[in-house]
């Protein structure tokens, strides 16, 4: 995968992580993406025939709580550190998206 | 330099009335003011709140009995922290002020703990040397051009340097421990499960795990008790009773077995560390300790099946900070009438610019390729490839732990390296991870204690890994090695 990893293919992955590339960073995680890949590239030589994959280490979860109404972060606290916000409506408020 | 001594000595005086907690808080703040604009511990400092909390142990006779009576506590900063900012060292994050608090500082503050401040770290907990924080690098205190570890690297070099006798840090693939081991102090991960998660600003949830860096291991265990348990905020936390760590440690009668898995061991360690890390395993063995080889087939696959699930995870993790909720947000950008773009790509637009502009290049890099991994036709070769591995890795200790009480390996292959030596290579820094990852996969608990000091006066950390939940042994094993030595009087000279 090293030198395999394309200007197109890093495109493609900033667009599903939201992330937002200049030139440099696409040139720069093309060829950083390839190594460490290409360098990963070893577990697929083991042998994992019949071997379940570990997700969690948890093996005992701990009691399920109780389904009930309870006190929880007041409104004012929730949008205190949103970039925009309406403390009157009660809302986060972001670029319009309908005309 | 100044001390205020250790956990168990503050502890203890401020219970006896021979010292006041305000006194210690007041000690731990001129060190802060004497060292910090050198070292940079600390994004955060407070200094009022902490003399508060100081003055109500003073004043209350009952807060004075308490387990962590007047103890000054350095926070790493993606610990939240009610009404005082906490940045994950991003810049993301940097106006953000948590409503609400952490378990493990409720804990603390609960318990008498006075908190001094917030410790730089990586990115998100992102990396091995907290050169990847948007305020500036950390310097270690025995060798300024040196990293201090990371991510914990403030958590660290606070306790390092004597600006708190304890920090708490979050441990994902070492990053307690590493630092620990760079800087000459005790660095504790505990089970998975053990300690809330809750108010951790999640970096990759099935490996991340909060535990105390500290002068002793002793001290340690203090600490331990205090943060640990189960807690309804986090499903993940674990059920399991929590011992009194510091009675245990001398409770162990019979003689550990160590198990040393050599073939790991054996390759790609700098010559002083593998040196220091024999001559550590001739003392456990004088103490009375047996020592075993043991096997751990699949460890030289950690790193890749590490920094496949922690990436993956990572990614899914961070796609919470998208300029709506909380945290740093883009200037809109102007859209050109002619290309067709409609009202939602402003707002595709504000999410990606704001990423773009609020992330670091590692934060940027572990996003892109976690986000690569768990891509439709890529996920079964890379992710499912690497849980697969993982269980692998976990079976290997299991049978370990089958003849052996803990397993012992060195923390770090190498002493701290120079700042800006790895930055350009990001495969090369992953690769110091060798000896601490496989613990988070397994969800072992994990220690790292002083062991020796390079030619050049560079601390050497020995790492000691114990079963599911037997922190007991652990620390009991750590601490019997501890007390032959004297590595962990040593202090930077400042």
């Amino acid at each position: 995968m090293a030198s395999g990893f394309s200007r197109a293919q890093v495109e493609a992955v900033a667009a599903l992580a939201n992330l937002e590339l200049n030139d440099a960073e696409i040139e720069l995680f093309a060829r950083q993406l390839g190594d460490i890949l290409e360098y990963a590239t070893q577990v697929q030589g083991i042998d994992t025939t019949g071997v379940p994959p570990t997700a969690s280490v948890v093996t005992r979860h701990s009691a399920d709580r109780v389904d009930a109404v309870a006190a929880s972060l007041d409104r004012a606290d929730a949008l205190a550190n949103a970039p925009d916000a309406s403390g009157q409506a009660g809302l986060f408020k972001v670029p319009r998206v309908i005309g | 330099m100044t001390v205020v001594g250790t956990i168990k000595d503050i502890r203890d005086d401020v219970r006896s009335g021979s010292r006041k907690a305000t006194d210690i808080c007041g000690q731990v703040f001129d060190q802060i003011r004497a060292y910090d604009a050198t070292l940079h511990a600390f994004n955060t400092v407070v200094e009022e709140r902490a003399l508060a909390q100081a003055a109500a142990v003073d004043r209350h006779p009952q807060r004075a009995t308490l387990p962590l009576a007047g103890v000054p506590v350095a926070l790493k900063d993606n610990l939240c922290t009610r009404g005082v900012r906490t940045t994950a060292s991003s810049k993301i994050l940097e106006q953000f002020v948590p409503p609400f608090d952490a378990t493990v500082v409720r804990h603390l503050e609960a318990a008498g703990a006075v908190i001094v401040g917030k410790t730089n770290c990586d990115e998100f907990a992102m990396g091995s040397s907290t050169e990847n924080s948007a305020f500036g690098v950390t310097r270690n205190p025995w060798a300024l051009n040196r990293i201090p570890g990371g991510s914990s690297g403030g958590s660290a070099v606070a306790v390092a340097a004597g600006m708190a006798p304890l920090a708490l840090g979050s441990d994902t693939g070492g990053s307690i421990r590493q630092p620990a081991a760079h800087c000459g102090i005790v660095g504790l991960k505990p089970t998975y499960g053990r300690v809330s998660r809750y108010g951790l600003l999640a970096f990759a949830s099935s490996l991340d795990q909060i535990g105390p860096l500290t002068r002793t291991v002793e001290d340690a265990a203090i600490a331990l008790s205090v943060i640990a348990g189960v807690d309804a905020a986090d499903a993940t936390s674990a059920p399991e009773q929590v011992p009194d760590y510091p009675a245990q440690l001398n409770g162990n009668t019979r003689p550990l077995t160590i198990g040393v898995p050599r073939a790991l061991v054996d390759q790609g360690v700098d010559r002083e560390v593998s040196a220091a890390f024999t001559a550590a395993l001739e003392q456990l063995r004088d103490s009375g300790a047996k020592l075993v080889d043991v096997t751990l087939a699949y460890a030289s696959a950690a790193i890749p099946v590490y920094y496949l699930v922690a990436t993956a995870e990572a990614s899914s993790n961070l796609a919470r900070y998208d300029g709506v909720r909380y945290g740093y947000r883009a200037a809109a950008a102007a859209r050109s009438a002619q290309s067709g773009q409609t009202m939602h790509d402003d707002l595709r637009a504000m999410y990606g610019r704001t990423r773009a502009e609020g992330f670091g290049a590692e934060v940027k890099r572990r996003i892109m390729l976690g986000t690569y991994v768990l891509s439709a036709g890529y996920y079964d070769a890379y992710y499912l490839k690497a849980q697969q591995v993982r269980t692998l890795i976990r079976r290997d200790y299991e049978r370990a732990f089958e003849h052996a009480d803990v397993v012992a390996m060195p923390t770090s292959p190498t002493p701290a390296f120079k700042l800006g030596e790895r930055m350009s290579d990001p495969l090369q820094m992953y690769l110091g991870d060798v000896f601490t990852v496989s613990a988070n996969l397994a969800g072992l608990p994990a220690i790292s204690v002083p062991c020796g000091l390079t030619a050049a006066n560079l601390p050497i950390g020995l790492q000691l890994t114990g079963r599911m939940f037997d922190e007991a042994t652990l620390l009991s094993a750590a601490h019997a090695y501890e007390r032959r030595t004297e590595w962990w009087k040593r202090h930077p000279t400042l």
